[in-house]
């Protein structure tokens, strides 16, 4: 049974939908992310887990029992939960000690108990020697850590995160992710986090859920989701694609100006009409000459439109026959070309993504 | 919908909307309808508009309570702006005593800055007069404070500090760089003032001018101490007068109308001129200002400055502590005038002022918790959006605002001198007018304090497993405090100097010091009006005292920019 399972939740502001219809499922102890552009609904959903907001429709459930509904909703204090917020949301009233400790005096712990679990949860997240400050006296990667301590202190049942790690500079934030994959693997809590950067969701997740414009596009692996993206949002939001409209005509696809055997494509069967594929820059390879024939991939004549060289790899734009499409390659440093040589195009139809909606725009 | 499941925050909603209907609404209503009801009968009828408005004597008290507004206004402009101007802008000395004196006329009441002026400016007996005479030996002296000049000179004298509040505000906004802006393109310093610096304040004069205005037409306890005798007629006056036994509420309410309106619209028009866009430049944070400096013309502005707190606080104050503690107070500043026994007659044996000073403060400290607590309650279920309608409720809530107070207080008596709410005769009923009355006050302070709280820290103790009202306790309380205790003062202050509103509901055993003194007035006893006046500023001051050193320097100002 999974531990938390949000069944076709939706929450609207007036005219505004803000979580349309959403479904998804955690096992216990599993963390994924809601990835997705700023105001796409990712904090509605998280504060509808929590239960601060009534859901407009749908449930949310944990461990099978229905928690929210929009009939009625369990508070949030009745749930069990932790969350970390955008703001830390740390009590300035309170010193660093006593926020982390607040979760468990409500519980009503035993005074030594809760001594003893502030002591160690201050040093697994290295604020010991803080423990007597204020929070204006502290930076904000450690405000960032007790607002870390002091959720994961009370082993909640859900660990929520929204855009935890937005306030603060590059460096920290990288050094942050992998603190919060660390914590992860040390409790096991099971963990919706919330962010727009598709680095921290593919550093610190089992699963990510892309959501736009208030609906969860698709739900995979960080590899998965980059392999093998459904939508056309999904392709374009997390890292650079091709986008490749064709259509199906008898035993090919023709895409512009070319075509490839329909044989080729893992979903054969089910293609017909108007289809759209993403293709990542890195899946195409140039070559001066013709490539040898193989089983796998196919060949097309092109020519470099366009080169920039970045350093770490080359970015070309590259055409096609004399197509309008102009498709984006990665190369290697040593992969060198010049703008309006001819070259050919490997590319192999397996690494290309069958976009389910949004086909034929 | 299950319990467990169920927002408790519903009877929280509905025990406010008991309270403000309670406070604001029925009583606003029934002024209303009561202007349309017989007086006997209860029938619906007109006649109460063709009593107040059939005799030219209460007409004439409406023009006279205009020309009295306008003219009020337009002292305080001369009185405050250049006031403002040199402490925000020269290098004019003693600027901390000016800005101390600006806080004593503050803390004295306007009723008995009447009753020093009287003292002051009585026709013959007036130490001016006096004075007059002793240098130059004429039989009479010119000055007479019951007449309209009189009575235009004392009510400017306590509102004119909304002028130099509000305007020293704007110009403390306004950067010496704007200005030299002006003055690069060649504008002498005069033109710039006259161009640049004089225009970007207007907004914030002609809203305190507004605001002088509306205290003017307003207010009882000076018109009552001076225009009464001076046999001058005015709204508040004759709304008095209605109530004058036999009470006729129905007529005062009907006359009461184009007090209200005027106010309400005056406000409107006040908070439309603030919010004026094309002034952005007065609420962002100022660049650096520089000072002007005056040369010889400094002392002239300080001589300026010295001279109008001398006549609303230095002289006042001189006057009202030489009666105080006189045997006479005519006999003059000699030691053997000098006697403890007012003072000692009304704190000690005087049952009634004993009962009074302790009604005034336990009035005040209770009407100041409760307008607190609603205001809060209020402000905080508006912000966190915990009700439907909550933004009316707000409104509601400032609605005393532009109410002034004697139009208040005959809500109130037409609202709860019979069942089901029979209050008038106990004390509830002023403890509640006076919590209406500055509801608005306590609503405005609890507003910018709770949104000063990030929501999301109620949100944590929630989510922790706390309840909203551990978060209330734990969180939102501690963070509140300073600025409560802050936001308590500004309420208890005016609700135990309050006399407007006071003065219609009061009873034989729920006397306040102000309604004393108002009432001691005929006796023409000043030794003792005098004392009265001085345990009130007392009160007072060590009220501000403890406000100044909890809240800082800006502790009145906030109170008069709420206003
Ligand atoms: N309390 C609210 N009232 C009205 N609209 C809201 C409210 N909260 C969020 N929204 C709207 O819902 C949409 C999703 O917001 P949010 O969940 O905060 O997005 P995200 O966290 O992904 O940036 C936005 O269009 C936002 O304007
Ligand atoms: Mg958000």
């Amino acid at each position: 049974m999974s531990k938390l399972a949000l069944r076709h939740l939706s929450c609207r502001f007036g005219s505004v939908t803000a979580v349309d219809d959403i479904s998804l499922e955690l096992a216990s102890g599993e963390f994924v992310s809601l990835l997705g552009p700023s105001g796409c609904g990712k904090t509605t959903t998280l504060r509808l887990i929590a239960g601060f907001l009534p859901p407009s429709g749908g449930t949310v459930e944990m461990d099978g029992d229905p928690i929210s509904s929009p009939a009625s909703a369990l508070p949030p204090e009745k749930r069990n939960m932790s969350m970390i917020f955008q703001s830390y949301a740390i009590w300035p009233n309170m010193t660093v000690a006593q926020n982390v400790a607040f979760g468990l005096e409500v519980r009503r712990l035993a005074r030594a108990e809760i001594r003893a679990r502030v002591g160690h949860i201050l040093d697994v997240v290295r604020l010991a020697p803080f423990r007597d400050r204020y929070p204006a006296e502290l930076s904000g990667g450690q405000q960032q850590r007790v607002a870390l301590a002091r959720a994961i202190v009370v082993q909640p049942a859900v660990l929520l995160l929204d855009e935890p790690l937005s306030n603060l500079d590059a460096n920290l934030r990288e050094e942050m992710r992998y603190e919060i994959r660390r914590l992860h693997d040390e409790f096991h809590i099971t963990t919706v986090y919330v962010t727009h950067d598709q680095a921290e969701a593919m550093v610190t997740s089992d699963r990510i859920a892309v959501m736009n414009q208030g609906r969860i596009e698709q739900v995979d692996e960080p590899r998965a989701l980059y392999a093998r993206p459904r939508t056309r949002f999904v392709a374009g939001f997390i890292g650079r694609t091709n986008f490749l409209d064709g259509e199906v005509h008898g035993a090919e696809v023709v895409f512009d100006h070319f075509a490839i055997a329909l044989a080729r494509f893992d979903e054969s069967p089910a293609l017909r009409g108007k289809v759209a594929f993403s293709l990542r820059p890195q899946s195409i390879h140039l070559h001066r000459q013709p490539p040898a024939a193989s089983e796998r991939t196919c060949v097309i004549p092109g020519r470099v439109v366009q080169r920039a060289y970045l350093g770490e790899h080359w970015d070309y734009a590259v055409r096609p026959k004399d197509g309008e499409l102009q498709l984006r390659v990665t190369a290697r440093p040593h992969e060198v070309f010049e703008v309006n040589e001819h070259v050919w195009l490997e590319v192999d139809p397996g690494q290309m993504a069958l976009l389910g909606s949004s086909i034929g725009t | 919908m299950r319990w467990r499941h169920l927002d408790k925050s519903v009877f929280l909603w509905l025990l406010l909307v008991a309270a403000l209907l309670v406070l604001v609404i029925n009583p606003l209503a029934r002024l209303v309808w009561s202007s349309f009801q017989d007086g006997a009968t209860g029938a619906v009828t007109l006649d109460n508009y063709l009593a107040a408005y059939g005799r030219w004597r209460y007409l004439e008290a409406l023009v006279n309570s205009l020309v009295l507004g306008l003219a009020v206004a337009a002292v305080c402009v001369v009185f405050g702006v250049p006031m403002a101007w040199a402490v925000s802008r020269t290098d004019m000395p003693g600027k901390g005593l000016v800005w101390a004196a600006i806080l004593g006329t503050f803390i004295m009441p306007s009723y008995l800055g009447a009753v020093a002026w009287i003292l002051l400016a009585g026709p013959n007996a007036g130490w001016l007069n006096r004075v007059y005479m002793g240098l130059t030996g004429a039989a009479a002296g010119p000055f007479n404070i019951y007449t309209m000049a009189g009575l235009v000179l004392v009510i400017a004298c306590y509102s004119f500090p909304y002028m130099f509040v509000f305007t020293r505000s704007a110009l403390d906004l306004i950067s010496s760089e704007m200005e030299d802006a002006a003055t690069t393109l060649g504008a002498g310093v005069l033109r710039t003032t006259l161009r640049v610096t004089l225009p970007l304040t207007l907004p914030a004069m002609m809203a305190a001018f507004i605001v002088a205005f509306l205290e003017a037409i307003a207010l009882f306890g000076v018109p009552a101490l001076i225009a009464l005798p001076g046999r001058i007629q005015l709204m508040t006056t004759t709304l008095w007068q209605f109530f004058e036994f036999p009470p006729r509420v129905q007529v005062a309410a009907a006359y009461a109308m184009p007090l209200l309106s005027i106010t309400a619209l005056l406000f409107w028009l006040q908070q439309r001129l603030i919010a004026r866009k094309g002034y952005v430049a007065l609420t962002g944070k100022g660049g650096e200002r520089r000072v002007v400096r005056l040369g010889a013309w400094r002392w002239v502005m300080l001589g300026y400055c010295l001279f109008i707190t001398s006549l609303s606080f230095f002289l006042p104050m001189v006057v009202v502590l030489q009666a105080a503690f006189a045997k006479a107070w005519g006999r003059g500043f000699s030691l053997d005038n000098l006697t403890l026994a007012n003072l000692r007659f009304v704190i000690v044996d005087q049952p009634i002022t004993r009962a009074a000073t302790v009604h005034t403060f336990v009035y005040g400290g209770v009407s100041a918790a409760l307008a607190l607590g609603l205001a809060l309650a209020i402000a905080y279920i508006v912000h966190r959006r915990l009700v439907p309608f909550g933004r009316a409720l707000s409104y509601v809530a400032m609605a005393p605002f532009v109410i002034p107070g004697i139009v208040l207080a005959i809500g109130f008596y037409a609202a709860y001198t019979s069942p089901p709410l029979a209050l008038y005769g106990t004390a509830w009923i002023l403890i509640l007018a006076f919590t209406t009355r500055f509801l608005p006050i306590a609503y405005a302070n609890s507003n910018a304090a709770i949104r000063a709280i990030n929501p999301e820290l109620e949100d944590a103790v929630r989510i922790l497993g706390g309840g909203r009202l551990l978060a209330l306790r734990r969180v939102v309380g501690p963070l509140l405090k300073r600025g409560l205790a802050g936001a308590f003062l500004l309420v208890f202050i005016p609700a135990t100097r309050e006399l407007s509103s006071a003065i219609f509901l009061y009873t034989t055993g729920t006397q306040v010091l102000s309604v004393l003194l108002f009432d001691k007035s005929d006796e023409g006893n000043f030794e003792y009006l005098s004392a009265i006046g001085l345990i009130l500023v007392l009160g007072t001051v060590t009220l501000v005292l403890a406000g100044l050193r909890l809240v800082g320097r800006d502790f009145m100002l906030t109170r008069t920019t709420t206003t």
